[in-house]
């Protein structure tokens, strides 16, 4: 198997303890669920997004474990402003705080509140299940490109999450590069649904969710892939990564760094098992890897 | 990763317990630990998180939106169940179980499992306690109510003060967090909080140790994969009996 050597990693202006980050929505929602998982080796983490009103989320249920991922609709549940009680002791540490609004002005508004307490924004322009936010406006090139603009004029660093429920996710990536963005985060979930025969009904309290976890991985791969051809800003490969193999293969495709999600909920401890398989001391340096499937 | 979505199941029966507790009756058993919990599907409403009382019951408390649906079901109504999740209690020989209100619920099927030699019953009013008679076939049970309906009157830690406490291995707990931590009080003065085991209550979405919203602070822990069931001298300092988040994230104060 491919390893790479350990070293400083710095992504979209985000210093990073290494390639490995929590990835949004998941054991997010406190400060010190956030510090645990950086304690248990994540090289950065990004919270629950926080919105401009607290919300608590769809009626349940919201998650339904399958064979190879994970289909959750949450709703985009936050406390809002009085997240920044949880960062605060978090100051320093790579926390990466994810936002979402209905509109530039509302990402602009909860960009403010995190400003000197956050190492950047990640902008949640990609969430499939929640009405008015993420993906609807995600999928608008024009909105990605005002909302991101909106954020990144802080001059704090501005990562941008897409959906993969699009058509062509290149030109929405573009959109965010346009609007100042210093690295595209891609996949967010798959919009999915499943029913219970023996209930009759959707298995989710919303109906429709995201399906994240392995069932994603070759999407997240081909979204990587394609913003890699297209735009210049680097990308931070997100869905199904569950091996040190698959975060090579990420890297291949053209990711500086991953996220990892779902695979945490078989292994709390998923970041230091990675670790120990990805990092060598004679490894290869992460940039003979990065978008070397798009040389042969 | 396993699959496990909800499970369906039709109610058999519905029991009175007390004026606000129930328990439903399932066609299929969950074979489980005492302490351990499924998240209960109310179809149309909600899902929320409830101690396993047998393999094949639940007995609930009405307080919110879903256990107020559930009190209108009866038998032939079905529910989805996913779960067990959660750690349960640790095995003792003697153990001292305390439960207050609806807690007697998950301390039920440990007492049945013939471990524990004293159980610790509280409620407000004598028409209030929960398995009096359940609990009086496998173990020595002492009463308190808050009004002196019944048994001794106060809190069920008043119980305490004349038991040999040294004489039990574990000390299991699961009652309204502020009893709880009365006797999470006791337990320190007396230099045992590490053997003395508290079931803890959080707000849940997922139930699978992913989303964080039941995370306890400052250690972080998943109160639905890390517990719900935790030792005494982890929460010691921490927001035990302080306070807890809601649905959004944000903290109420107990």
């Amino acid at each position: 198997m491919v390893s790479i050597r350990p070293g400083p990693v710095t992504v979209g202006g985000v210093a990073l303890d290494n390639h490995l980050l929590l990835a949004a929505g998941i054991l997010g929602t406190t400060g010190s669920s956030l510090n645990r998982m950086l304690s248990l080796g994540a090289g950065g983490v990004v919270t629950k997004s926080i919105g401009p009103y607290p919300k608590d989320g769809h009626a349940g249920p919201c998650l339904a474990v399958l064979d190879d991922g994970i289909l959750n609709a949450m709703g985009l549940p936050n406390p809002s402003k009085e997240f920044v009680d949880e960062v605060v002791p978090l100051i320093k540490k790579p926390v990466m705080v994810s936002i979402f609004g209905g509109n530039p002005a509302e990402f602009a508004r909860v960009a403010g509140w995190f400003e000197g307490k956050a190492a950047g924004f990640e902008l949640n322009l990609s969430c499939p299940h929640a009405e008015g936010y993420g993906a609807a406006i995600g999928t608008d090139p024009g909105l990605v490109e005002a909302c991101t603009r909106a954020v990144s004029a802080t001059g704090v660093p501005t990562w941008v999450k897409l959906t993969p429920n699009v058509a062509d996710i290149t030109g929405i990536g573009q959109a965010a590069e346009r609007g100042g963005a210093s690295a595209i985060v891609a996949i967010n979930t798959v919009k999915a649904m499943r029913i219970s025969t023996g209930l009759r009904r959707p298995v989710l309290g919303n109906r429709y969710g995201g399906l994240s976890g392995s069932a994603v991985f070759p999407i997240a791969v081909r979204c990587v892939y394609e913003l890699y051809e297209s735009c210049k800003i680097p990308i931070i490969g997100c869905g199904g990564v569950s091996s040190a193999d698959n975060v090579i293969e990420m890297m291949m495709a053209g990711a500086s760094a991953v996220e990892i999600g779902s695979a945490v909920l078989n292994n709390v401890k998923i970041f230091e098992t990675i670790k120990s398989d990805l990092y060598k001391k004679d490894g290869l340096s992460p940039k003979e890897i990065i978008g070397c499937a798009h040389h042969g | 990763m396993d699959d496990s979505l909800s499970v369906p199941v039709t109610i058999l029966r519905v029991r009175k317990e007390t004026s606000l507790i129930r328990t439903f009756v399932f066609d299929r058993s969950f074979p489980f630990s005492p302490g351990q919990f499924v998240m209960v599907w109310v179809p149309g409403i909600d899902e929320i998180p409830m101690a396993l009382s047998s393999e094949n019951t639940i007995t609930v408390q009405k307080a919110g939106d879903a256990t107020t649906a559930m009190f209108a079901l009866k038998a032939g109504d079905r529910l989805g169940i996913r779960g067990p999740f959660g750690n349960g209690f640790t095995k003792g020989e003697k153990v001292l179980a305390i439960a207050g209100g609806v807690g007697a619920a998950p301390l039920l099927p440990l007492a049945r499992a013939d471990c524990v030699m004293t159980l610790l019953l509280g409620a407000k009013t004598e028409s209030e306690l929960l398995f009096v008679d359940q609990l009086d076939e496998c173990t020595d049970v002492l009463i308190a109510t808050d009004d002196g309906s019944l048994g001794l009157s106060g809190f069920v830690t008043a119980l305490m003060d004349d038991l040999n406490l040294g004489a039990y291995d574990r000390i299991a707990v699961c009652g309204p967090e502020m009893m709880m931590r009365a006797v999470l009080a006791k337990v320190e003065e007396k230099g045992i909080a590490h053997k003395t085991e508290f079931s803890l209550h959080r707000y849940m979405k997922c139930g699978s140790g992913i989303c964080g919203s039941c995370c306890i602070d400052p250690s972080g822990l998943r109160v639905c994969r890390d517990g719900p069931v935790f030792s005494g001298d982890l929460l010691l300092k921490s927001e035990f009996g302080h306070y807890m988040r809601d649905a959004s994230g944000r903290k109420k104060n107990l």
